[in-house]
Parts: structure tokens; C-alpha cells; sequence
């Protein structure tokens, strides 16, 4: 079962959530922890487990081949994100604004723009006891996160069965990456905090998922602070509240020092067993 | 004129808060530019009003003419994110997975394929309480983000500032390191970085400043929470040290912060004394070129 | 030898636009002729990306020999740049473009 953890704002939890269910969940049964908020991978600092794997990961780009260009520059009139461009004598691709679509390799009058592979990423897979845990990471300059997604999603399929509980950290927002990362979800968990920012981007986040038809839940984080808008929010659109953990110093001072928070707080601990029960729930309507 | 961009790296560290705090006590020295166009949140602390609209265009998508098409399936042969499907002998192009690259319409042998514009949100120019004005967007659902809105926003900004003299453009910047990020810092001036002591927020804080080295661009920090945590309230004094970074203030962690921001206010108007005054005095020292 | 300002309007006068990917003019002045000639790049606007290079490119087909600008071109437009063989200067935000081409000629203006 796919479970993607979203939110429309960044700040609200959702690593935190995501690392201590993922860690809580594997007490019981194996799960895997993908990390796909790959601008800046986070779980990452909150587990140490052994790593297994690593691969880099490549998106393809055309590479000029001089001896074969008539210079015609239809490569650079075909090119929608200008990411060829012909200089003179000499074609120069861009490789960060690349999206990949062959145009103008494939249209080349003299096959002088082949398409090659090129790094833009690195996957790495860790290993802790029950809990599988990936994360990628654009290298920095590449700005283009949804191919990335794209490979290490394939990648979860592709090495795990499709049973295991396979939970998704996304990226914040509600632009293309955080389609990416929860187009292929069962069931999307999505982390506020109940303030009127938590609530404003939480009705953005809920209009994302719409749009994808998805069913979600909603987790309050920091509950206790702020005000009652985002509980009246979900309850007037029927969203299920499914789990409150309560606003404490503690909490952001374990956070801070990059620990796990079940085990140290109970009330964090009895939040979470609603998430699972309501995984749990969900995971027989599929 | 100088710009001034907030950004942070990771979220939740405060940066809006901060940002929204320096516009109100700032008052009409400054044009105000909300760049976190992917979820915009100034507004909810400077209550803007009496907006100027405009929609904004960014990137094609495909659009297949029906009565065109003739069903020879050559457009989906070469889409690489199979956006193109069969339904009833002529195809279709589904919005959401198409990117917009054009190679389609270039092939398709009786040009039933046009690229259209996609208004993908809209920018406004509002009257914001601080008696001053403020630029801002909002992208819509699954649009593709991009240094072209946050640049029309910051563009927008600049104009108004040049136009009514104003001394400062104050820039709510982009999370991440992306694009927009890039874009939100291209032609600062002064950078102020929000972090806090926090794994995480070092960590990103990292990432992003490596943005700002290379740009060349003058940057200060302000640390949120510093009491949270002060091993890693050091690790960020030895950071800011080893990148010659000056501290422009630091700020406890406090109830107040939300408590404010709860109440539709800036931390200015809610706590004038507490925090209120730790922000006054790092805009006096920003102003009086003291940093 | 000819040198582009970056510049938000089309005289001496004009301050120094800090981008360089989406400047609104281009203010070239030729040492040896004399002569000034300006272009209006502010259609780069329509770019929703690669406007660094594309500017850079605007610029090849001025054929000059030095950039004088405020932050500096990004990591693709530089490429550009340096493909052409062009010399960049950076630290003239604040100036005006006049005020610029002094600052480049007493040596206080940074070779990128």
C-alpha cells in the first residue's frame, strides 16, 4: 500500500511525522521510507541505518556531436525551453533546463544531437532493521525534481513487493513535484499545523488532492496552538481529523536534536496508533 | 533603492513571520514582494485590499483539434510522459501529464496540434495596513513553478518602489534551491537568512547559502528558537563565523510568534516589547548600515 | 573596444541593472567610434526559463568584448559568455551607467 505525507505549507511536520511512523510501523511489519522532498531530503538526519545501496541517477540530454552538425539550427527552433541554443559555429545545450523530450535530437537532419545520459541525482537506499529506507537527492544546480521522483518511485516498485507499506515524504507545496510524488498514492496524509497559514495552505494542499481524486486524512501537528479554524475547516468538508499531536517545547527540542519522538513522549505515541488503525481502515476499501 | 530578501532554506523557520514583521515596521519606506508564490502567506498577516488583478501566463500544453485529427497515433509514439491517449479513433492530450515540450505539434502530419498558453494563476498589487503596498500571487494547482512569476512579482515591486521613490523593496523569498529561489535572489541587494538551531534547519540553511556565495551577495542571519537547542545554536555561531556571516539578531522561541500570527498580526503589533523589539532593532541596524 | 551595460534605461544617466538574465536594456558603447546603441530586451520577460542564456545570446550578436553589470550572469549565461570570449565585471548595481564606465576605468569595479 502507497501512503504519501503532504503538506500545502513547509514547516508543519511532515518528516517528523513520516520518520516516526515509518519507525513506529516497522515494530510490526516491514515498511519503506521513501524520501521525495529531493531539493533538500530531510528523514534522512532523523535515522541512521546502514547503507546498502547507492546509485546515481540520470536523466538524458542531447550532446552535441561537432563533426556530424550541418548547423542548420533547427535544434534550437524546436526547443520549447531554450536549452539548445547555437552560438556562431558551436550548438551549446543546457542541461538543467532540459526536460528530456528528444525533439531535437530526433528532428537532426544529421543525428548530431544523441541523446546521453547525464547525473542529476543520487538514490541511496539504507537499511534498519524492519524500516527500508531511500532517499534522492538532486545534485545541486539541478533544479528539475519531478524526473528524480519519477525514478526513485519506479525504483520502490521495482525492489519491493507491493504489499510492504510503502510511505512517501513529498515535497511541500502544490506545484508539479508534489504530483509527482502522490499521483501513484492509495492514500495521502496531510500535515498542518492549526494556524490561519496552516489552515490557508491546507486548502490548497485539499484542492491538489482533489484534483487527483485521492482519499486523504488530516493530521494537526503542534494541536494546542493558534486556534479552532482548521478542525471547523475539515469538519464542514468532511475531511477526517485523525490524529492531534499536541504542541510541546519538548517535542521541538528532541526535533532539534534530530531524535525519533515516540518512544520519549506518550501522547506522541497514542496520536500515531490512530494513524496506523486509520491506515489500517483504508487499506481494506482498496 | 535596495532589495532585501528573507529566505530560509527549509520551512517553518519563521521567515514570513519575520519578513511581514519588517513591512509593518518599516511602514511606507517599502514596497513589500511576497516571492513564496507556491503558497503565499504574507496576506494573512498584512491584510491587503483593494487589489489589482492580473492574470498570468506561463508554458504551453498541447491541445489536439478533434476534427483534425485523423487517429495515425504519431503523437503519442513520441510523447515521453504518455500524456497523449486513444479514446474512440483520435487522441487526446491529458493536461496534467503533458510538459509542455511542443515535439508533438511539430510532427503531427495535418497540424491538429496547437500549443496554448495556460493562465497558470494571477499577480496583484494590494494596499497592505502598514500604509504601504505589496506584490503578490498565487500559482495555481499543479502548475509548473518557475523564476518567471516570482520575477514578474519582484519586477512589479521594483517598478512601483522606482515610481514613488521609496527607499527599500522588502522580498519574502522562496523556500528550496530551486528556480524560484534563484530568481527570488537574483538582484538583491541584502540577504537576511531565517534559520534555527535545529538539524534540519542547519542543514538547509547550508544548501541554500551556497546559493547566495555564488551570487557574491551580502548576507546576515537571523536565528528564530535559539533556545531551543544550544549545541546547535554554536554550530551555527561557528558556521556564520567560518562564512563571515554578521548575526543580525536572535529570537527566542515564543508562543507569541503564533499567537500573533493566529490573530491576523505581525509580531510588531501584537508583542511591541518582547520580540516586537528584537525586530526593531535589527531593522535600525539594516538601515542605519550598521551590518 | 566595445563595452554592454546592463541598464534599466537608454542613456548615461540610467541606472545599472543589477540582473543580468532578465535586464531591460542593453546600453553598448563603442571606446573607439564613440558611439552609443541600446536594446530593449525587456520581451525576455515572456521566458519562463533559460533567460540567462537567451539574453547571452542577444549579446553574442553585438560582438562585445566586455559586460559591465551588477551581480553577475548565472551559471548557463556564463557559459555563453565565456564561449564568446567576452570579459565580465560585476559590483556596478547603484551605479548609474555613466558612474559605471568611470568605476570600470580607475580599476574598482571586479573582473568575474
Amino acid at each position: 500500500m502507497k501512503i504519501a505525507i503532504a503538506s500545502g505549507k513547509g514547516g508543519t511536520g511532515k518528516t517528523t511525522l513520516s520518520t516516526n511512523l515509518a519507525s513506529m510501523m516497522a515494530e510490526a511489519q516491514p515498511v519503506v521510507l521513501v524520501d521525495l522532498d529531493v531539493e533538500e531530503p530531510n528523514s534522512g538526519l532523523f535515522l541512521a541505518g546502514e547503507l546498502v545501496h547507492k546509485e546515481d541517477k540520470y536523466k538524458m540530454i542531447p550532446e552535441w556531436e561537432k563533426s556530424k552538425c550541418v548547423l542548420c539550427g533547427k535544434c534550437q527552433t524546436v526547443c520549447n525551453f531554450n536549452a539548445v541554443m547555437q552560438l556562431a559555429e558551436t550548438i551549446m545545450v543546457f542541461p538543467e533546463l532540459c526536460h528530456g523530450c528528444y525533439a531535437c535530437s530526433e528532428l537532426c537532419p544529421s543525428a548530431a544531437l544523441p541523446m546521453k545520459p547525464k547525473k542529476m541525482g543520487e538514490l541511496k537506499q539504507f537499511d534498519l532493521d524492519n524500516l527500508d529506507f531511500i532517499e534522492s537527492k538532486l545534485i545541486i544546480g539541478e533544479e528539475q525534481a519531478v524526473p528524480l521522483i519519477g525514478q526513485t518511485i519506479d525504483y520502490v516498485d521495482k525492489n519491493y513487493p507491493a504489499d510492504t507499506i510503502k510511505l512517501y515524504d513529498s515535497p511541500p507545496g502544490t506545484s508539479c513535484p508534489v504530483i509527482e510524488a502522490t499521483k501513484d498514492a492509495d492514500l495521502v496524509l496531510m500535515v498542518t499545523e492549526p494556524t490561519p497559514f496552516g489552515l490557508h495552505d491546507l486548502t490548497l494542499a485539499v484542492e491538489t488532492m482533489n484534483t487527483l481524486g485521492k482519499p486523504y486524512g488530516v493530521i494537526i501537528n503542534r494541536f494546542g496552538i493558534g486556534d479552532a479554524k482548521v478542525e471547523a475547516y475539515c469538519e464542514k468538508k468532511k475531511i477526517p481529523v485523525v490524529a492531534k499531536i499536541p504542541n510541546d517545547r519538548k517535542i521541538a527540542e528532541l526535533y532539534s536534536q534530530g531524535k525519533l519522538l515516540y518512544n520519549a513522549i506518550s501522547e506522541v505515541k497514542e496520536e500515531l496508533q490512530k494513524v496506523v488503525e486509520f491506515i489500517e481502515i483504508q487499506k481494506e476499501q482498496i | 533603492m535596495k532589495e532585501i530578501v528573507v529566505i530560509s532554506g527549509k520551512g517553518g523557520t519563521g521567515k514570513t513571520s519575520v519578513t511581514a514583521a519588517l513591512a509593518y515596521l518599516a511602514q511606507d519606506d517599502v514596497i513589500v514582494a511576497d516571492c513564496d508564490v507556491d503558497a503565499a502567506d504574507m496576506h494573512l498577516l498584512l491584510k491587503p485590499e483593494n487589489s489589482i488583478r492580473a492574470d498570468f501566463f506561463s508554458g504551453v500544453l498541447a491541445q489536439i483539434a478533434s476534427d483534425k485529427c485523423i487517429g495515425c497515433g504519431k503523437c503519442a509514439e513520441i510523447c515521453r510522459w504518455e500524456a497523449i491517449a486513444k479514446t474512440n479513433e483520435k487522441y487526446q492530450v491529458q493536461a496534467l501529464d503533458c510538459e509542455g515540450c511542443g515535439y508533438c505539434a511539430r510532427i503531427c502530419p495535418t497540424s491538429a496540434i496547437e500549443m496554448e498558453e495556460q493562465n497558470v494563476g494571477q499577480w496583484m498589487i494590494s494596499e497592505i495596513k502598514s500604509k504601504s503596498k505589496m506584490v503578490h500571487a498565487r500559482l495555481g494547482i499543479g502548475a509548473e513553478n518557475s523564476g518567471k512569476l516570482v520575477a514578474k512579482v519582484k519586477n512589479e515591486a521594483k517598478k512601483i518602489a522606482a515610481q514613488e521613490q521609496k527607499p527599500f523593496v522588502l522580498v519574502d523569498g522562496s523556500p528550496g534551491v530551486g528556480c524560484p529561489v534563484v530568481s527570488s535572489l537574483s538582484g538583491a541587494d541584502l540577504v537576511i537568512l531565517v534559520t534555527e538551531p535545529s538539524v534540519a534547519g542547519i542543514h538547509d540553511l547550508k544548501r541554500v547559502y551556497q546559493l547566495v556565495e555564488k551570487f557574491g551577495i551580502p548576507a546576515v542571519c537571523i536565528i528564530n528558537k535559539y533556545d531551543i537547542n544550544r549545541q546547535k545554536t554554536e554550530e551555527l555561531y561557528a558556521f556564520l563565523q567560518q562564512k563571515e556571516l554578521a548575526l543580525l539578531a536572535e529570537i527566542p522561541y515564543d508562543e507569541n510568534f503564533t499567537q500573533a500570527m493566529t490573530l491576523g498580526k505581525t509580531i510588531l503589533e501584537h508583542d511591541p516589547d518582547g520580540i516586537g523589539a528584537i525586530i526593531r532593532a535589527s531593522w535600525e541596524k539594516i538601515i542605519n548600515k550598521e551590518i | 573596444m566595445k563595452i554592454l551595460f546592463t541598464a534599466k534605461g537608454e542613456n548615461w544617466d540610467s541606472m545599472i541593472d543589477s540582473r543580468f538574465g532578465r535586464t531591460e536594456y542593453f546600453f553598448i558603447y563603442d571606446t573607439s567610434t564613440e558611439k552609443v546603441e541600446t536594446y530593449d530586451n525587456r520581451s525576455i520577460n515572456q521566458e519562463a526559463h533559460g533567460a540567462g542564456p537567451k539574453t547571452a545570446q542577444k549579446l553574442a550578436e553585438f560582438g562585445v568584448d566586455v559586460l559591465i553589470t551588477g551581480n553577475g550572469p548565472g551559471g548557463n549565461a556564463s557559459a555563453v559568455i565565456k564561449q564568446m570570449g567576452t570579459k565580465v565585471w560585476v559590483g556596478a548595481s547603484s551605479l548609474t551607467v555613466r558612474e559605471a564606465y568611470d568605476a570600470f576605468n580607475n580599476g574598482s569595479l571586479k573582473e568575474m
